[in-house]
């Protein structure tokens, strides 16, 4: 198999690296590779998770066939660089859906076993990891089907695990049985942080998110949108022809003002007594993949994103980090509050009971600064940075955010007992350790 | 009704996304090639994604005794039958330089093993009096360059054979399309050197599926190639001979 020496970045473009790349396009090529570097999926995630500067990694994406479907137990089993809009796509109509989707439809399945991501439904889903059946990973000593099990361990160091225990070939998922040609999404303003925090608490739809205006202050702080959604079947209304940002925008185009006008602007579009819409499900599940290369937007110097989780009772907390990012200037508009279940399938998986919050940050000098400040913030308060968005946490700030990294350290070490699969993530916040 | 298409070469990227496009249009599709296992996964692939038949058959360019089961298969199918040749194989030239027996591999799976298997099959879709046949050529075939010249003098003379065979089916209401792809990003350009304004493969399958769509004769995909080829096409031999491009 030919390697690819080529740059590479995250979605947030602030970070790039020479990667030396192999994209296997039948299940035999991977099977042939040597395991010298991690998989890599979409690189969806925001900062370093899918890069390894210097090293190689095995570009999972041509890998992405769907292979069977047991109509009875709901299981479907795919290549790991399926990607999970696509997968949604052709089964909605069969009356089933992923049980987790992230916000893009075109992170693959890998990298969500990878970040063990979560979605709207997180408070009754659960996240990914919870949804997969059995998964068959290429290790160093040949491939394995592992389940959780026949292998408890390494599943769970799997999930969430940062593609450190091997590459997944192949995952079944458990899907859910939903009546899906559309979503009826309830839209209804809330004026206020706390209102806000009440709102997401006592919705009771299957899948909920917040939208957060991250630049009002002063009474409006923490206003925005909660939408609630069920899906439903119903006559599809079109969705519209994706469109592609040609090229790197100019930075003003996110400045303070013009974010602003623009949260303005969309937070009075949904009237002040509420509206419900019926929409198609890619539309809700995946508003900006309408948008092809919108992290172009940012310009040349790309984003941060922060995202963060803070248990239940740090509302206190949570406030005093909007109020830190609203008189900062520095969001943008894409910025958005959930509330938590406790579900999570991986000894280094991001959920937790509690508030999440993620903002993204066009990459300005004053970002950083900010961005660091809130993952202090974000540690007093014993919660969590999420490691598919981080560029910036440090090595000394993880152990406290993820307890059971020393479990996880073990389980990895031995999976991968030369570090072949080490990528520049792990490298910045030592994850391995000296396990 | 869905159409039945014979995919041969199956499992090239451009041939399973192409698969892939006609599945969600509910067209039945076989996948024929030598990898079966990867084959059957695309197959699967393709009935979730809506074929309400797809299959994986056996087929070697190289053997054209193999390739009765696939024409009684489609014999015994009914409605439009189509098909389309991704087939083709382009070992390093200097490979060719050092061991001239290879060519007559490269002139079968680019030239005289598929154009074989239509000839078979071009009685049965006169007789239906509809349908497609997708040719793949290559912007290779236009001009004989000095680094894959016997691939491309494969490629020239299936061009030749498909427009012959369009001629043929013309007459009878169905049609060829000749395919002509500049660089894809597949495995076969994957790390290559000089590689420029490589077009996914899904792009080119929706072009391929365009042409189909508006009984397009020649097409060059990205169609910018065309006016590349024209050029290219028009430089005066003299001046050809000497260039190495
Ligand atoms: C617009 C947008 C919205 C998002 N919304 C959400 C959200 O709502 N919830 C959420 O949780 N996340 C969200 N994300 C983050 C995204 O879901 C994750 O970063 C996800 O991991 C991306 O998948 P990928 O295929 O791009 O993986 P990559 O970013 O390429 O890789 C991620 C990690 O997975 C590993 N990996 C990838 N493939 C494999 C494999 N086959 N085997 C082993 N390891 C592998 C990699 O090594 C890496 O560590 C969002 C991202 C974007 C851009």
């Amino acid at each position: 198999m030919r390697w690819k020496t080529a740059d590479i970045a995250g979605w947030g473009r602030a970070i790039r690296a020479r990667t030396e790349l192999a994209r296997p396009e039948r299940r035999r090529d991977l099977a042939a590779l040597a395991l010298d570097g991690p998989a890599i999926g979409m690189r969806r995630s925001y900062g370093d998770a899918p890069l390894n500067g210097g090293g190689r990694a095995v570009d999972m994406t041509r890998l992405d066939r769907m292979l069977s479907f047991d109509a009875e137990a709901g299981l479907l089993e795919v290549e790991a660089g399926a990607r999970i809009g696509e997968i949604a796509a052709a089964m909605a109509p069969r009356g089933w859906l992923p049980a987790v989707m992230p916000g893009t439809g075109f992170a693959t399945v890998g990298g969500c076993i990878g970040m063990d991501v979560h979605g709207k439904n997180h408070h009754g889903a659960g996240s990914f990891g919870q949804h997969v059946a059995a998964f068959d990973l290429a290790t160093p000593d040949g491939p394995r089907r592992i389940t959780p099990e026949d292998a408890p361990d390494l599943f769970r160091a799997t999930m969430g695990g940062l593609g450190q225990t091997g590459i997944v070939a192949t995952a079944t998922l458990r899907l859910k049985p939903a009546p899906s040609d559309v979503i009826m999404v309830t839209e209804r303003r809330v004026e206020d942080f706390d209102e806000h925090l009440a709102t997401l608490d006592a919705a009771e739809a299957t899948y909920v998110v917040g939208w957060i205006d991250a630049t009002a202050r002063g009474r409006a702080l923490g206003r925005g949108i909660v939408e609630e959604g069920e899906t439903g079947r119903g006559l599809v209304p079109a969705r519209g022809k994706a469109r592609r940002v040609p090229v790197d925008a100019p930075g003003f185009a996110l400045s303070a003002p013009v974010v602003r006008v623009f949260n303005e602007m969309y937070f009075r579009r949904v009237p002040a007594s509420g509206r419900t819409l019926v929409k198609p499900i890619g539309d809700f599940f995946f508003p900006l993949d309408r948008i092809h290369d919108w992290n172009r937007l940012y310009g040349k110097r790309g984003f941060h994103q922060f995202q963060c989780v803070l248990p239940p009772d740090r509302g206190d907390e949570l406030r005093a980090i909007v109020e830190a990012v609203a008189t900062s200037g520095l969001a943008s508009p894409l910025a958005v509050l959930k509330r938590m279940g406790p579900g999570r399938a991986g000894h280094l998986s991001f959920p937790a009971e509690g508030w999440t919050l993620a903002v993204d940050f066009p990459n300005r000098t004053a970002a950083a600064p900010l961005i660091r400040r809130l993952i202090g913030k974000t540690v007093e308060a014993g919660g969590r940075v999420y490691f598919a968005k981080d560029s910036l946490a440090e090595a000394g700030q993880i152990a406290a955010m993820y307890p059971e990294l020393d479990d996880w350290r073990r389980i990895v070490a031995a999976a991968d007992p030369d570090r072949r699969l080490v990528t520049d993530l792990v490298r910045r916040l030592d994850l391995r350790g000296a396990a | 009704m869905s159409a039945t298409w014979i995919i041969l070469g199956g499992s090239s990227a451009m041939a399973r996304a192409f698969a892939r496009a006609l599945a969600a249009r509910g067209d039945a599709v076989l996948l024929a090639g030598r990898d079966l296992d990867d084959l059957a996964a695309t197959a699967a692939d393709c009935r979730l994604r809506g074929a309400p038949m797809a299959e994986a058959v056996a087929f070697d360019a190289r053997d054209p005794a193999g390739f009765a089961p696939i024409l009684d298969r489609l014999a015994e199918t009914e409605g439009e039958i189509s098909a389309a040749v991704f087939t083709g194989s382009m070992p390093p030239q200097v490979e060719i330089d050092a061991d001239p027996g290879l060519i007559d591999g490269v002139v079968a799976d680019s030239f005289t093993g598929p154009a074989r298997f239509l000839q078979a099959l071009a009685p049965l879709i006169e007789a239906r009096g509809r349908g497609a046949i997708v040719g793949l050529g290559s912007v290779a075939g236009d001009r004989g360059r000095l680094g894959n010249y016997v691939y491309g003098a494969a490629k020239a003379g299936f061009h030749t054979y498909l427009s012959g065979l369009r001629n043929r089916l013309g007459r009878s209401g169905a049609h060829v399309v000749t395919v002509k792809p500049g660089f894809v990003d597949t495995a076969m350009t994957w790390g290559l050197p000089g590689m420029f304004l490589v077009a996914a493969p899904d792009a080119v399958a929706q072009d391929i599926l365009r042409a189909v769509r508006r009984r397009r004769n020649v097409i060059y995909t990205p169609g910018f190639w065309l006016l590349i080829m024209l050029i290219i096409r028009h430089v005066p031999e003299p001046i050809f001979k000497k260039m190495k491009i």
